[in-house]
Formats: C-alpha cells, sequence, structure tokens
C-alpha cells in the first residue's frame, strides 16, 4: 500500500512537472528558444503568493490571481526587453545566455529583497484529503488537486490551441515563422501570448508547488524548472500532451527512486534519463523529426 | 596571417612578465597573506574560462556544466595523489596528479559528447548543466576508500566498513581531505600559458578552421566535407580537459575539498560564463583577463559581493544585447562606416 | 560513361511528393542547366545529390560509384561540391580562411602536428596557404584575402562560395541560382568565371538559374522540372522552345 501512496505523491510532483514542462515546450516550440529563467518564474509566483498572504494579509484566491497577473506582466516584459531585440541573431547563443542572465536577475532580486533565509508558506489547500482502505491509503488535498489542476490545464490548452485563432497562430508561427507572417499573423504579439500563457501556468505551478513543499526560497525554481525542461524533451519538445507525460513519469520516477534507491541520487537519476532519451530517442516520445531548410 | 604571431606570443609574454612582477613581490614580502592567496585561483579560473570559451566562442555550443569538469579533474587528481602520497616523490606525484585528472576531464567531456553533440538545437546547454548536478549529487553522496581487503564504496557511513589502516578517499558530503597542497602560482601559472598555447595553436589550424566553420555554418561545413560530428567532439573534449586541469589546480590548492555545490554547482559555472562573456565570446585573451580581473575585484572589494550576482547577471543581459541584437548590430556596423569613410582606409579587419 | 546518372529518384515529406522519378545523365564537361518554377522542387534535388536528405527511392552514381545515402561530408569527399541559395559562408573567418576550409581534406596533418606545430604542420600549412592564393586569384579575391567574409560585397560573396566549393576539388560542381541578386554587369562576369573554370580544372557543372540569358547563354542542355517532375529535357534552345515549358513558366 505504501507503494501506492509513493506513486500518488509521483503523480503529484509530476502533475507540477507538467505543468511548468507545458509553459517549456510552447516557448520553445514556438518562439524556438529555450528558456532559462521559466524556472524562476515560479519563484516569483510563490513569493507574490507569500507576499500577498503573509504581508497584505488578503484571501488565498485573490493572492493567487495576484501571482498569475504578476507573472505573465513578468513574462511579457521579459520577452520585450530581453529577448525580442536577440530574436533573428546572427547566433542562438546570444538569446540562450541573455536567458541564463534573466534567471539569475530574477534569482538576486528575490535574494536581496527576501534574503537567503526560507520563508515559510502557508498552504492554500486547506482541504485534509480523502482516506482509503480504512486509513491505509491516504490521499491529501493538495496531491487531488494538484493533478486535478494540471489535468485541467492540459484540456484547456489543447481546447485553446486547436479551437481559437490565436491557438491557430502559434501553430502556424511554430511551423514557419516567415509564412505566418506572410498569412497576415503578427508574429510578435503571438510569441508574445505565448509567454504570457507559459508564465502564468509558472505562476500556478509555483502554488502547488510550495503547497506540497512549504518553504520558499530564491532558489527553488531553478531546479524544478530544468526537472521540467527534462519532461519536456522526455515527452518531445513541442509536443504538449508530450510534456504532461513527461512531467508524470519524471515524478514518479523521482519520488520512487528517492525512496527506494537513495534520496542524494535521485536528481542524478532525473538527469540520466535526459542523456539516455537523448541517445536513444532524441525527438522524445511524442516529438516529430523536423527538416531542416537548405 | 604573420601579424598575428607577435600579437599571440605577446600575449603569453604579458602574463609572463605579470608572475615574474608578482613573485617578485611576493619574496619581497610585498603582498599581503590575503593577497597570495588570490593568485592561485585567480589562475585557475582563468584556465577554466579559456577552456569555456573553446567550447562556447570557437565551438559555438554552450556549455554550463564547466564547474562539473574542473570538479572531475579536481577529484580523480586529489584521489590520485591521496593514494600516491607514500609511494612518489611530490613533483612526480602533482605530475602524474594532472595526467589523471586532465585524462578523467576528458574522458567525461567525450562521454556527454556521444549523446549530445550529434544532435542539432541547444541540448547541450542542458545536458552539461544536468551532468554538472548529476556529478555533484554522486560525489557528495559516495564513500570511498581503500584498504587490504581493495576497494571500498558505500552511500552511506554505516554501509561504510574501511580497516582503520585503510585511506578514505572520498568521504560523503565532508568530501574529500588530506591532498598534498602542490599547487603554487607558478605551477599554475604554466599551466596557462599552456592552455593558452594549445588552444591559441589549435585555432589557428586546419582543425580550428574546422571547428570554427561548424559554428559559423553547420550545414556549409559538412557541404565541404568536415565531419560534423568529429570536430565538435575534439574540441568539446579538449575544452573539458583544460577544464580538468584547473580542478587538479583546484584541489592541491585547498587540500580539504567539502561543500562542493559552492565551487563545481551551476553558480560556478555560470560564474565562468560571465568571464567568457566579458572577456568577448571567441577571445581566448579577452577570458584570462576578464577571469583575473573579475575574480580579483570582489575579493577586494568585499563591499561589493552583496551585490555581485546581480551586477554580473544585468552586465550578462545588456553585454549579449548590445553584441548581438541585429537592429544594434547594424547601428554598430552603419557607424563603423561613417568613421571609416572619414579615414583613409587601412585595410585592417576587426 | 557518364560522370552523374541519377535514376529513379524520389523522395516525400510528410505525404507530400517533392521530387518525383527524377533522371539525369551528365557527361563528363557538361554544363547543364536546372530549370523550373519557383517550388519545382530544384534545390530538393541539389540536397538529395549531396546527402543532405536521403531519398525514398532511386540511385545516384558518380563515375559508376554508389553515392546514394551517404553523409554530406562523405559525398564532398567523393568529388561534389555545391553553393547555396541563399549564401552560407563561414561569417566570423577571413576570405582566405574559407577556401582554406575547402582545402581541409587535401592536406591531412593530424591535430597533435597542428597544436605543438611539427613540421609536418609548418609544410602543409604553407601548401594550403599557397593553394588557397591561386584559388582566390582565379575568382580575382586575391586582395581581399584578409578581410572578414560577411564584409565582403554581395557578388563577391557568390563568388567566393564558389571559390570555396572548388578548394574541395570536385568532379561535379552544383550551383544553387549563382546569379541571384547580381546586376546585368556581375551577371556577365559570372558566366565568364563559370565557363572558364569548368575549362580550367575539368569540371562537370549543374547549376539552377532562374536568369534565362545566364541559362541560355552558358547551358549546353537543360532539364525542366515541374511539381517535382521532370517536363522537359535535352538542348538548350530545343528546351526553351518547348510549349509545355513556355506554359509551365507563364501559366495558362
Amino acid at each position: 500500500m505504501s507503494f501506492l501512496n509513493y506513486l500518488i505523491n509521483g503523480l503529484s510532483l509530476g502533475s507540477v512537472y507538467a505543468i511548468i514542462a507545458l509553459g517549456y515546450t510552447m516557448v520553445y516550440g514556438i518562439a524556438k528558444m529555450l528558456n532559462f529563467a521559466h524556472g524562476d518564474i515560479i519563484m516569483i509566483g510563490s513569493y507574490i503568493v507569500y507576499t500577498c498572504m503573509s504581508m497584505a494579509g488578503l484571501h488565498p484566491a485573490v493572492s493567487v490571481l495576484c501571482a498569475v497577473a504578476g507573472c505573465l506582466l513578468l513574462g511579457v516584459v521579459t520577452e520585450r526587453v530581453a529577448y525580442r531585440p536577440l530574436r533573428g541573431a546572427s547566433s542562438s547563443l546570444a538569446v540562450l545566455i541573455t536567458a541564463i542572465g534573466v534567471s539569475y536577475l530574477l534569482q538576486n532580486i528575490a535574494l536581496l529583497t527576501f534574503g537567503a533565509e526560507p520563508k515559510a508558506f502557508t498552504t492554500l489547500i486547506g482541504w485534509k484529503g480523502i482516506s482509503l482502505f480504512d486509513g491505509a491509503l491516504m490521499i491529501r488535498g493538495t496531491t487531488i488537486v494538484t493533478i486535478g489542476a494540471s489535468l485541467l490545464i492540459l484540456v484547456g490548452l489543447e481546447l485553446f490551441i486547436n479551437y481559437t485563432k490565436n491557438g491557430q497562430a502559434m501553430l502556424a508561427v511554430a511551423q514557419d515563422k516567415g509564412a505566418a507572417t506572410l498569412m497576415g499573423i503578427d508574429v510578435n504579439k503571438t510569441i508574445a501570448l505565448t509567454f504570457a500563457i507559459g508564465s502564468s501556468l509558472a505562476a500556478v505551478a509555483g502554488v502547488l508547488l510550495c503547497s506540497a513543499y512549504p518553504t520558499i526560497t530564491p532558489y527553488i525554481g531553478a531546479m524544478p524548472g530544468i526537472k521540467a525542461f527534462v519532461a519536456a524533451v522526455f515527452g518531445g519538445i513541442g509536443s504538449i500532451p508530450g510534456a504532461m507525460i513527461g512531467g508524470l513519469v519524471l515524478g514518479i520516477v523521482e519520488i520512487l527512486s528517492r525512496t527506494y534507491i537513495s534520496s542524494q541520487l535521485a536528481d542524478a537519476i532525473v538527469f540520466g534519463i535526459l542523456i539516455v532519451v537523448l541517445l536513444v530517442k532524441p525527438t522524445g516520445l511524442l516529438g516529430k523529426r523536423v527538416m531542416e531548410k537548405v | 596571417m604573420k601579424k598575428k604571431l607577435p600579437e599571440k606570443y605577446g600575449f603569453l609574454f604579458v602574463i609572463f612578465l605579470f608572475w615574474l612582477v608578482l613573485t617578485l613581490l611576493s619574496r619581497a614580502g610585498m603582498l599581503t597573506s590575503h593577497f597570495s592567496s588570490l593568485l592561485v585561483p585567480m589562475t585557475y579560473y582563468a584556465i577554466a574560462a579559456v577552456a569555456l570559451n573553446l567550447c562556447v566562442g570557437i565551438l559555438g555550443e554552450l556549455s554550463i556544466g564547466h564547474a562539473g569538469f574542473m570538479c572531475i579533474g579536481a577529484f580523480s587528481s586529489a584521489i590520485f595523489s591521496l593514494l600516491t602520497r607514500q609511494i612518489l616523490p611530490g613533483g612526480v606525484r602533482f605530475f602524474l596528479a594532472f595526467v589523471v585528472g586532465i585524462l578523467f576531464a576528458a574522458l567525461f567531456g567525450f562521454l556527454i559528447g556521444i549523446p549530445v553533440l550529434r544532435l542539432k538545437g541547444d541540448y547541450l546547454a542542458i545536458v552539461t548543466l544536468a551532468f554538472g548536478e548529476i556529478i555533484k549529487n554522486i560525489l557528495q553522496a559516495v564513500y570511498l576508500g581503500v584498504d587490504a581487503d581493495g576497494v571500498h564504496i558505500a552511500l552511506n557511513m554505516t554501509d561504510f566498513r574501511l580497516s582503520p589502516d585503510g585511506i578514505t578517499l572520498i568521504k560523503g558530503a565532508q568530501g574529500v581531505s588530506g591532498t598534498p597542497r602542490d599547487s603554487s602560482f607558478t605551477v599554475a601559472v604554466i599551466v596557462l600559458l599552456l592552455s593558452l598555447i594549445i588552444v591559441q595553436n589549435l585555432i589557428d589550424s586546419r582543425d580550428g578552421r574546422a571547428i570554427m566553420s561548424i559554428r559559423d555554418n553547420r550545414i556549409a561545413a559538412e557541404a565541404t566535407g568536415i565531419h560534423v560530428t568529429h570536430y565538435k567532439m575534439l574540441a568539446f573534449t579538449i575544452s573539458a580537459a583544460i577544464a580538468g586541469a584547473a580542478g587538479v589546480l583546484f584541489s592541491h590548492n585547498v587540500t580539504t575539498m567539502t561543500n562542493i555545490s559552492n565551487y563545481f554547482g551551476y553558480n560556478a559555472s555560470i560564474m565562468l560564463l560571465v568571464y567568457v562573456v566579458l572577456g568577448g565570446i571567441g577571445n581566448i585573451r579577452g577570458s584570462v583577463v576578464a577571469a583575473m580581473i573579475l575574480y580579483l575585484l570582489p575579493e577586494m572589494m568585499r563591499g561589493l559581493n552583496r551585490y555581485r550576482m546581480l551586477i554580473y547577471a544585468i552586465v550578462l543581459i545588456l553585454m549579449m544585447l548590445f553584441n548581438w541584437a541585429p537592429a544594434l548590430v547594424a547601428l554598430r556596423k552603419k557607424l563603423w562606416q561613417r568613421i571609416r569613410d572619414r579615414r583613409p582606409a587601412v585595410g585592417k579587419e576587426a | 560513361m557518364a560522370l552523374l546518372s541519377i535514376d529513379h529518384l524520389s523522395i516525400s515529406f510528410g505525404g507530400l511528393s517533392a521530387v518525383y522519378n527524377f533522371e539525369m545523365e551528365l557527361e563528363k564537361g557538361e554544363l547543364h542547366g536546372l530549370i523550373g518554377p519557383n517550388g519545382a522542387g530544384k534545390t530538393t534535388v541539389f540536397n538529395l545529390l549531396t546527402g543532405v536528405y536521403r531519398p525514398d527511392e532511386g540511385i545516384i552514381r558518380l563515375d559508376g560509384t554508389d553515392i546514394t545515402g551517404h553523409a554530406p561530408a562523405q559525398i564532398s569527399g567523393e568529388g561534389v561540391a555545391r553553393t547555396f541559395q541563399n549564401i552560407r559562408l563561414f561569417k566570423a573567418l577571413s576570405v582566405i580562411d574559407n577556401v582554406k576550409v575547402g582545402l581541409h581534406a587535401r592536406f591531412p596533418y593530424g591535430t597533435l602536428a597542428g597544436v605543438l606545430r611539427l613540421p609536418s604542420y609548418r609544410r602543409m600549412e604553407k601548401e594550403i596557404d599557397d593553394k588557397a592564393m591561386e584559388i582566390l586569384e582565379v575568382f580575382d579575391l586575391g586582395d581581399k584575402r584578409d578581410v572578414l567574409s560577411s564584409n565582403l560585397p554581395y557578388g563577391a560573396q557568390r563568388k567566393l562560395e564558389i571559390a570555396r566549393a572548388m578548394a574541395t576539388d570536385p568532379k561535379l560542381l552544383l550551383l544553387d541560382e549563382p546569379a541571384a541578386g547580381m546586376n546585368p554587369g556581375e551577371t556577365g562576369e559570372l558566366m565568364d568565371t563559370i565557363r572558364s573554370i569548368r575549362d580550367r580544372f575539368d569540371l562537370t557543372i549543374l547549376l539552377i538559374e532562374h536568369d534565362m540569358k545566364l541559362v541560355s547563354g552558358i547551358c549546353e542542355r537543360l532539364t525542366v522540372l515541374n511539381f517535382g517532375q521532370i517536363l522537359a529535357h535535352g538542348e538548350t534552345r530545343q528546351v526553351l522552345n518547348d510549349p509545355e515549358v513556355i506554359k509551365a513558366y507563364l501559366g495558362d
């Protein structure tokens, strides 16, 4: 029964990874850039919620909305100021290094504002959860909400992309920026929208992550961010269902190896997966091979 | 081509002079012990920055796990030195420690290169990052030692049954201790000079041109007969090897290596990247100067330390925007043109 | 025997046939044009010939050897060189270094020789330098040897790309729209250069071009591609007067 418990914990962590990975994979698919700062937006989102609740005494729901709005704005602003000017640069290194700079900037702003000591995060989900088999299997409320939220987001995104004009524009930009422009699509606006969605998702992920592991430091975003990227590669970068599956698999692998192998080596095992995937199937589970134009 | 020669060797000479002056000052007792203690680290960071610039600037692939290669070089050579401490004389041992550290770092560079460098896209960045984390995690978790029964390896203290007369090599999170303190400023400068000669000679050769052609246009390079994967592997492995040499200097300078995430974690790799970006991507000599100045500055001005990382982050972003944003590049080109039009042509490349 | 012979070459992308049942025989020393409307699959044929794409079907033989499916670098060594429609120079390298990359496979000293500056390095670098200059002179680029290739004017960049291709000592040279973006004067000059390198280096040349003045001026034979299939082939004048060809170009 304890195995089942761990599995559910893995699903919960995996759902958070999946939400982050969705943002990663959308930005990578559409803007063709690896946004290293994506994980740090999670951290900023968590600090916003913390500030709203502990310092301003706002209602949890309002706090979450503030975080989503704040991260959305942050995502759009960084895209506009730091990434957009580099679109079309002769080397992809430029935007990659800039993203690292942004990531570092966010971490250090948080460090100077809130200090290095961890802040206690009061969970937003009061629900104790459900107990099955006479208490042998206990599912926490946080877990249920997290898994539910990720499913909701997945379905919502799929609907948005396939059935709205903006969503179709995203697909078009992902395929071919030049052709999309010719079709009258505003590429800059579409990419900004992608960043807005990805960053809001990061805020949600931050709230869920901190509900499960209730401490905040300036560095909490970095690791989940990188792992979510591994998840996105695992599922096939650019693929939305792929990011979901990749996130879940990674979360389960992490929790199980933490439990049954070694808590210190869990991260090493997760990253080991990345290397194996790149060796065996670089396009990931659901990724498509992209033909290069010559 | 002939014009480049004095420039290239001139820089080596400048480093030699730098070494001479600092050594003389140190002999004369004119350096504080704090400053003297900075000389070796300053130099191995310069070496690591040269290594990273070979990867980023010449090969055109971003690595953010180069501190991981330093880590491999540091640990493998430290273990070698611990094992041979009683057997070999100091000089031979230290030389062989370099061989061990460099070979191990090169081996890891090669192994990491296999899955990544045949792929197109920005995978190297994330994989090197992952690699740095894996190495750090494993080395912090593992207990390693040898005694009369052979090699002992364990993941926690209770499983680690080393007889009292055995040698402890890695003690979990406490790391490695008792490494002989073999590093000196002189050795460090020699290694730096050798690294520079190797990298600059490599760049200025058939292989260097092949590597840079891949950076500039992979498809054209292939069509021109360049075996892309081969040269990517070559450059990356050499880069890892040189970072390993920096690691050897590290481990033989501190004698006790604990808290390795500070020295070899993500932050350390980013630090190296900052040196490379500020010194100029692809500008090998710039990396040396940037690493030395940026290492010494905050050490000298402790007050700056609080804001150091913040400043680096901003500088990193601004440098990239200034140097690479198409709009700014075009603007700079126009300005250059205007200046050049006013002056008689000198026939000089930028 | 033909220098290049292509049989039943086909490739499709995502179910869409890009080139279908392409056939071609090039005699040694021939100057052949590959023409057709935009999107007809001309560049795809080049990409198949140089190993950028692997064909779904068909055989490519160079001088009697099957080179189908070989990797681009290998095909370069087997004697096929090319230029690109959108110029692909090594931008951060000097003009002469671009050509030296082309000489890479012909002067193979080892990595150690380069790093340690062994005698073989000095000897071969001297030869490489001489050879590269010799090639640059052919294209009137000798005085630009140390200029950064991205700082060259457009027409000179196109010439440098051909010079780099020539450095690999090819049997077959593929030129993808060599005159694109050139003014009539430059185009005329380019025609002379193409003809003279063909004669001087005993080359076979296949070129894609839209400029009909250039095509009718230097190509001996033509192949016309439309929607991935061969529409016509034969003597230049004959093909250009073919009503089917005119219709494909001008529309119905």
